[in-house]
């Protein structure tokens, strides 16, 4: 199959010939899932994580997932036990979390519905140290005035 | 490796300058790992800070070394996060340093600082023990003297891969070295079952995960497996279920229905009755697993699976019967039939010879 | 150690084979007695050939003429419901077919799991209606045996088995196929011995009484 494409220069495996064509149809549960997801939020700010690596995807089950849910204005990363990368679906509340581990490799991919993704938010723990961490910075940079140019993250 | 300490978990992993949104992600990931929902990471974040690193000692017995190598390859969290981080591995002959008399002693002093607490993993069968104790040794000992002894004081044995847990191919007809399984050997030890040729990398760990995380084993199947790796079979969670459903199925490895993605079923796999999580965790970082790529799943988790009939013949298929059978019990039925057929025959014969007839008027004379 | 994928094995392997053997025996020996004794010799000129005749009362049997529909449909259209069904589910449900294949050595193509599906679940409503009018209807109790209760017994736990296991109702799968096996070497066994022989009987009976009345040259 791909033998016979010149364009393609690597020999593709049979599960990757499959994953251009065909439809398994888990994308649709899960955006049913989203919608249900969207509704509490809407009512009650309840927020919901949904777990895609546990979910039983075919080829190409995950890329017209994403496809659909289209891609919006913010795009964050996190660096932590290696890069999180948040992206902001054209959904507004629909974010895409992809953790990823020191070497890159994909730890949990998850769909939050919240206004803000958990992991951008400042630890509870972080936030009540913050004051502290500002005034040790100050007093280490020899500046008195306020200049708030110091980064936050930690010591 | 020797790294002892009594701190916990979450002071260790701060000493090595983990933040606290990292330790987030790594409860997400863990989440994740142990098929829990992700609401589920703030409870695990709040035990895993609390967690004290288990000591492990690693038995590897009758086993081809393919189970450590699935471990090796775990990538949520990767083998450094789980043995510096998660446990203290105190001993495992491939991956140990040490060596001989030191490799022996690590064991043993494990055994008596942790008295109670630490874990065993065991992969590979056992020689049971009326075999002959030659077959497997470790340092002149053999594996049944060494898996009674360091289980003793253990607080629960994880047999991992199909041959601790179900006594595997070595356990496959016609089973030379007696090997038996570690639940039939060890009886007053909880005994978890991560059965697989090999295990799915991250479900060893995710198992190691929930006892860290829970300070108790999980809920196990009726196999001694844990209900959140193996509580669905592989067809149910099939991505190509829907084709079974509709009854398109590949008719060989090269038509069309192949080509095409379509159930396996005719070709023998055994995802029906086999019960693991390949089709959602997934091989190789996720990247695959054998039915995406096109071939039938030979049921490697369940007891006996080697012996369970061909690889490449369909569930529905009997083991041992074929035409012959058929063919010869029709051949006895129709011998039986004949002779049941000559007797009655014979018997009619003999009775219309010796049978006395009856006149009207005699049976007038009766009444 | 004992567990489900045991049973299956269990039930996959030894079991079918005395199963299938009995079933073999039993049958094979019914049969041949049943030929071998054939029907005492008729010294009268037959007015007209057996063979067609008798060909045609297989056929003509086997739709119930105007007057026994009359005064027993349920009978008929309930019979013909249950016997269509199970025999789709047995002949036609891929993994049966395999079975087929492998024992036999050749088979033939299967139909589309929903439509077998759906023929068993008509299959089990009807043997229920048929069990209930048997119950109810005072005739049939009255001239209902043993045999009767036990092979309808028999014949539904091999349907509503496989039902349960082709949706996945018992959990663990290899518990619910192999109560299904199960359910059908015991059916496969006793079918030689009870009126379960009309599966191989019927039309050679049919044949039978055709041909007699075919040779005086009546209709049957």
């Amino acid at each position: 199959m791909s033998g016979l494409d010149p364009t393609i220069g690597h020999p593709s495996s049979g599960a990757s010939c499959a994953r251009s064509r065909h439809e398994h149809g888990h994308a649709l549960p899960i955006l049913h899932e989203i919608r249900h997801a969207l509704e509490r939020l809407l009512a009650s700010g309840e927020e919901t994580r949904i777990d895609l690596h546990s979910m039983p995807f075919g080829p190409g089950d995950l890329e017209r997932l994403t496809a659909v849910l289209g891609s919006g204005e913010v795009q964050a990363r996190v660096e932590a036990l290696g890069p999180t990368l948040i992206q902001e679906t054209a959904i507004p509340g629909v974010w895409l979390v992809d953790y990823r581990g020191l070497e890159d490799q994909r730890l949990s991919y998850q769909i939050e519905i919240a206004a803000i993704p958990e992991i951008l938010r400042p630890r509870p723990e972080d936030l009540a140290e913050s004051l502290g961490a500002l005034e040790d910075r100050l007093s280490e940079s020899g500046l008195d005035a306020a200049a708030p140019n110091a980064s936050p993250p930690s010591s | 490796m020797r790294k002892r300490s009594d701190k916990t978990l979450g002071e260790s992993l701060r000493d090595h300058g983990l933040s606290r949104r990292g330790f987030l992600k790594l409860c997400a990931a863990t989440a994740s790992l142990m098929a829990l929902p992700p609401s589920m990471a703030p409870a695990i974040a709040a035990a895993l800070e609390q967690a004290r690193r288990p000591s492990v000692i690693w038995l590897s017995f009758q086993e081809c070394t393919g189970c450590t190598e699935s471990l090796t390859r775990a990538h949520a969290p990767t083998l450094e996060d789980l043995i510096f981080d998660f446990i203290s591995l105190d001993y495992h002959h491939t991956l140990q340093a040490a060596s001989g008399e030191a490799a022996e002693e690590a064991r043993l002093q494990a055994m008596e600082e942790n008295k109670g607490r630490y874990l065993v993993i065991v992969d590979g069968s056992i020689p049971g023990p009326d075999a002959n104790p030659g077959f497997s040794t470790v340092a002149g000992h053999s594996n049944y003297s060494i898996l009674m002894e360091t289980v003793e004081h253990a607080a629960a044995v994880i047999a991992v891969g199909t041959c601790a847990a179900f006594g595997g191919l070595p356990q496959a007809r016609p089973n030379p070295t007696g090997a038996m399984s570690v639940m039939d050997l060890v009886r007053d030890k909880p005994v978890i079952n991560v059965p697989g040729c090999p295990p799915i990398p991250m479900v060893i760990t995710g198992v190691v995960a929930h006892y860290l995380v829970f300070g108790r084993l999980p809920e196990l199947d009726g196999y001694g497996r844990p209900l959140a790796f193996y509580g669905q079979s592989i067809h149910d969670r099939c991505y190509r279920r829907p084709f079974y459903d509709k009854g398109l199925f590949a008719e060989s490895f090269d038509d069309e229905g192949a080509k095409l993605g379509w159930c396996l079923y005719r070709l023998g796999c055994k995802g029906p009755t086999t019960y693991n999580a390949c089709a959602t965790m997934k091989w190789n970082d996720g990247a695959s697993w054998p039915v995406e790529a096109g071939h039938p799943c030979l049921g490697c988790s369940e007891p006996k699976f080697w012996d369970a009939g061909g690889f490449y013949e369909p569930v529905s298929v009997p083991l041992t019967l074929g035409p012959g059978t058929l063919l010869g019990a029709g051949v006895v039925g129709a011998v039986a039939g004949g002779g049941l057929a000559t007797l009655a025959r014979k018997q009619r014969k003999e009775e219309a010879g010796t049978r006395q007839p009856v006149t009207v008027d005699e049976l007038e004379q009766k009444l | 150690m004992s567990g489900s994928m045991e049973f299956l094995l269990w039930t996959k392997g030894p079991l079918f084979d005395i199963a299938l053997a009995i079933f073999a025996i039993g049958l094979m020996a019914r049969l041949v007695e049943i030929f071998m004794l054939g029907r005492a010799h008729n010294y009268a000129e037959p007015r007209a050939h057996e063979w067609p005749a008798g060909l045609r009362t297989m056929l003509t049997r086997t739709i119930a003429d105007p007057g026994t529909f009359k005064r027993a449909p349920f009978n008929v259209v309930v019979g013909w419901i249950w016997h269509i069904g199970f025999l789709t589910a047995l002949l036609f449900f891929v993994p049966h077919v395999e079975l087929i294949r492998s024992v036999l050595g050749f088979a033939w193509p299967a139909l589309p799991n929903p439509l077998v599906d759906f023929a068993t679940a008509i299959t089990i409503l009807a043997l229920i209606a048929t069990l209930v009018h048997r119950l109810t209807h005072p005739v049939k109790r009255h001239i209902s045996t043993v045999e009767d209760y036990l092979v309808w017994a028999v014949v539904f736990m091999v349907v509503l088995t496989g039902y349960l296991a082709y949706h996945r109702l018992v959990e663990p799968y290899p518990l619910a196929l192999g109560m299904h096996i199960l359910s059908a070497e015991i059916l496969l066994v006793i079918l030689p011995f009870t009126k379960l022989t009309h599966i191989f009987t019927a039309f050679i009976a049919r044949w039978y009484n055709g041909a007699a009345f075919g040779r005086k040259g009546v209709q049957s």
